[in-house]
């Protein structure tokens, strides 16, 4: 196991993906001479030259359209938005033509394109740059969506990613880019899409975590224990498709739920999980599912506003503590 | 805030209760866990606690009236609550006391005044069924049971009367804790005082001329459930019966060793019966069994019930693993059980759940008899007396000790043959006690 930060990780991953399949290659703004706006780029230019990792003008239509169209004759492109926030101007590729393309060509044309880079909040840099968009991107089928919470699951699932013939939506939490933690040393360590992972065990309660949420709910799950309540804290890691097995056998055995994104509730993944519990573990069910979800307003930019409008350990303590009726 | 009471479930059995004794009265003071009544319930007398503290407000069942699981008996509040909202909710049956302040209570008294005519009681006492009626049918279209998906699951599975609980969610939403609080306070019994015992009823004169006088003693709980259960076996089930009769020489010469060699805790032909069975159970688990809404199941171990006549009625308490046991310490368990039988001791699971039950009424000098399965066991074996008869063995008339038994079987357990076969082993093994250790 080597120690890492979750920015090297996801490097490691690029580069091991760029040298084993000569038809993987990566394109976006800043990816190449400047090494990444978030440096998670480092060093492929030099390793790989300029055919295989492009800077592109600031185009996400352009050039997320240029990734489906290399992705539909046989390529494997990635494709690195500074962050999600500029995906939006590139909706029409990545939902009308990357998520739709292997339907409407009735199988012929497959798309094998990962669609990545940082998203969910930053510090203060206001509404339209600090936002979780992942629940429009998992609204559509045809799409994954995937969201990790550490460097070894960084790595894994971007190797994984990269290797599906399904276009994948990969969000990094901008925040967590510096995150360290350990990575295994195996050759081709990957992990696989769609599986949940169980971050800690427990009895009495759940949380189901994403992305930045992870850690928040692991502090939650050591306060509370201290309170003497045992919490298990699982991460679906994808979003979809979305391992709901773990959830429903995890909730038959605490029967209670919290679940806490940062995006906003109103359509968000925790409505949809929550949805899944009620139709699938109702009767396991000994108090409502609670979410905990960032504000539902557009990102403050003042430092004080946006610490409340994003969940924290105490709001998520508080949420377990209410459906333990403890309080 | 008031505490409303109600009838609680005291018994796996209990569908209904009759309220013994009330141990405070109205205006007593009462503490959380303080034993407010006392509740006959099918099987045994059990004390009842308090769930809140405060005032006794309101008895709304008297002593000797009966009321269903989860039906308000009784309310608990501080002395100046004002309590009318429960009691019309509940559907009192003293309609006239709701819009009154408390001192309406002592009229209720007056309304009702204790007759010893005869005529006279009869109409008093039907006036308070009418009321219970009532009460009954409201408290079941009563208030809205607020209760989590997981506990109503679990209530359902063990059995338990989900009106009979207080929940301690938020709105008094009924969760998962109270629910397995409700399963870990297994009521404690109680000892019935003889001074509880209900009166002699006054002799009633019939109406058509001529005929028998007669009194109605109302039915005690046991009675009540002794009646409906007995209904649901011969009634449901496809009973049939085998009788054989069994040389009980040996085994008489057997019990007559072992008392001889142990003058300090003898054994009865009964407990070695008892031993005899469930030895015979295990090598016929088709008899060991009962009948499932879609399987049947058959037990591992051979816990058998042994009935047990008590004043008012019989209960069968279990002698568990008795294929294990030896006829010393079955002999012993017997005794102990029954004796607490008789005081109406013995826990629920102590009388709950045997495979196999052993009704004997040779002591009455019974010869034989049919027993009635008690569901769901499979079978139940009745044994008469032991009496000596003349018999031919080799040609010869010679003097036999005999003993017939008939077992009662349930058709869709036991076939003819399966029961005969069973009872084929149990008597090979009693005519010749040292297959026992073969």
């Amino acid at each position: 196991m080597a120690m890492m930060t979750m920015r090297e990780a996801l490097n490691q991953a690029l580069r091991e993906e760029l040298e084993r399949d000569e038809n993987v290659f990566l394109m976006g703004e800043e990816v190449a001479a400047y090494q990444g706006a978030y440096k998670v780029t480092k060093g492929l230019l030099d390793e790989f030259g300029d055919k295989r990792v492009i800077d592109t003008p600031i185009t996400e239509l352009g050039f997320a359209g240029l990734g489906v169209g290399a992705a539909m004759v046989g390529l494997r492109p990635i494709i690195e938005f500074m962050t999600f926030n500029f995906s939006i101007l590139a909706t029409d590729q990545i939902i009308n033509s990357a998520a739709k393309m292997l339907y409407m060509s009735g199988g012929q044309f497959k798309i094998p394109i990962v669609f990545r880079g940082p998203g969910g909040s930053a510090y203060q840099v206001s509404s339209q740059h600090s936002q979780a968009i992942e629940s429009w991107y998992a609204y559509f089928p045809g799409l994954k969506v995937v969201m990790p919470s550490t460097p070894a699951d960084a790595k894994g699932l971007l190797k994984s990613a990269i290797r599906d013939d399904n276009p994948v939506v990969f969000i990094e939490q901008e925040r967590m880019y510096g995150n360290k933690g350990e990575v295994p040393d195996e050759a081709d360590f990957t992990i696989p899409l769609g599986v949940a992972d169980v971050k800690r065990e427990g009895k009495d309660a759940t949380i189901v975590a994403r992305s930045l949420m992870v850690p928040v709910a692991l502090k939650a799950a050591e306060e509370l224990e201290k309170q003497g309540v045992s919490c298990e804290v699982i991460d679906p890691r994808t979003i979809r498709p979305l391992d709901v097995e773990t959830i429903i056998s995890s909730v038959k055995k605490t029967n209670r739920v919290v679940i806490a994104e940062e995006s906003h509730p109103f359509c968000g993944v925790a409505a949809e999980i929550s949805a899944e519990i009620n139709e699938r573990a109702f009767d396991y069910l000994d108090a409502p599912v609670r979410r905990v979800s960032g504000a539902d307003v557009p990102m403050p930019y003042a430092k004080n506003l946006e610490d409340l409008a994003i969940p924290s350990v105490e709001q998520v303590v508080k949420a377990v503590r209410e459906v333990a009726y403890l309080d | 805030m008031a505490t409303q009471v109600v009838m609680p479930k005291l018994s796996p059995t209990m569908e209904e209760g009759q309220l013994s004794r009330w141990l405070k009265q109205e205006g007593d003071k009462v503490a959380m866990g303080e034993p407010l009544a006392e509740i006959d319930t099918d099987k045994a007398t059990m004390e009842m606690q308090a769930l809140g503290s405060g005032v006794l407000r309101k008895i709304l069942i008297q002593e000797g009236e009966s009321a269903p699981l989860g039906q308000l008996i009784a309310v608990i509040g501080e002395p100046d609550e004002d309590i009318s909202a429960l009691l019309s909710q509940a559907g009192s049956a003293q309609p006239s006391a709701e819009s009154k302040p408390a001192p309406a209570q002592t009229e209720e008294a007056e309304t009702a005044p204790p007759s010893d005519n005869g005529a006279g009681a009869t109409v008093a006492a039907a006036q308070p069924a009418e009321d219970k009626s009532q009460a009954e049918d409201k408290s079941q279209d009563g208030g809205r049971l607020v209760v989590s998906p997981l506990a109503a699951r679990m209530a359902a599975d063990a059995g338990i009367n989900l009106r009979s609980l207080r929940g301690s969610g938020p709105g008094g939403r009924i969760v998962k804790r109270d629910i397995e609080e409700a399963l870990k306070s297994a009521p404690q019994p109680a000892a019935r005082p003889a001074e509880a015992r209900s009166p002699q009823q006054p002799t009633q004169l019939p109406e058509i001329q001529g005929a028998s006088a007669y009194r109605d003693e109302p039915m005690s709980e046991m009675r009540r459930v002794i009646a409906r259960r007995l209904v649901t076996s011969i009634g449901p089930i496809p009973h049939f019966f085998l009788t054989t009769e069994i040389e009980m020489d040996r085994a008489a010469e057997a019990r007559r060793q072992i008392n001889e060699a142990n003058p300090d805790s003898k054994i009865s032909l009964n407990d070695l019966i008892i031993k005899v069975a469930a030895l015979s159970l295990l090598q016929h688990p088709q008899v060991n069994a009962s009948f499932q809404e879609k399987a049947i199941r058959y037990y591992e171990s051979a816990d058998i019930g042994v009935a047990v006549a008590i004043e008012d009625g019989l209960i069968t308490p279990i002698v568990r693993n008795a294929d294990k046991k030896g006829v010393r310490q079955i002999a012993s368990e017997v005794r102990e059980l029954a004796e607490r039988a008789r005081n109406r001791k013995l826990r629920p699971e102590e009388y709950t759940g045997a495979t196999f039950s052993v009704s004997n009424l040779g002591m009455f000098g019974i010869d034989e008899f049919t027993a009635v399965i008690n569901p769901p066991e499979a079978a139940i074996l009745a044994v008469g007396a032991m009496t000596p008869k003349p018999v031919v063995r080799d040609g010869e008339i010679v003097v036999r000790q005999l003993m017939r038994v008939t077992m009662s079987c349930d058709h869709r357990v036991i076939d003819g043959a399966t029961g005969a076969r069973f009872l084929q082993t149990f008597k090979q093994m009693l005519e010749n006690p040292l297959l026992m250790i073969a």
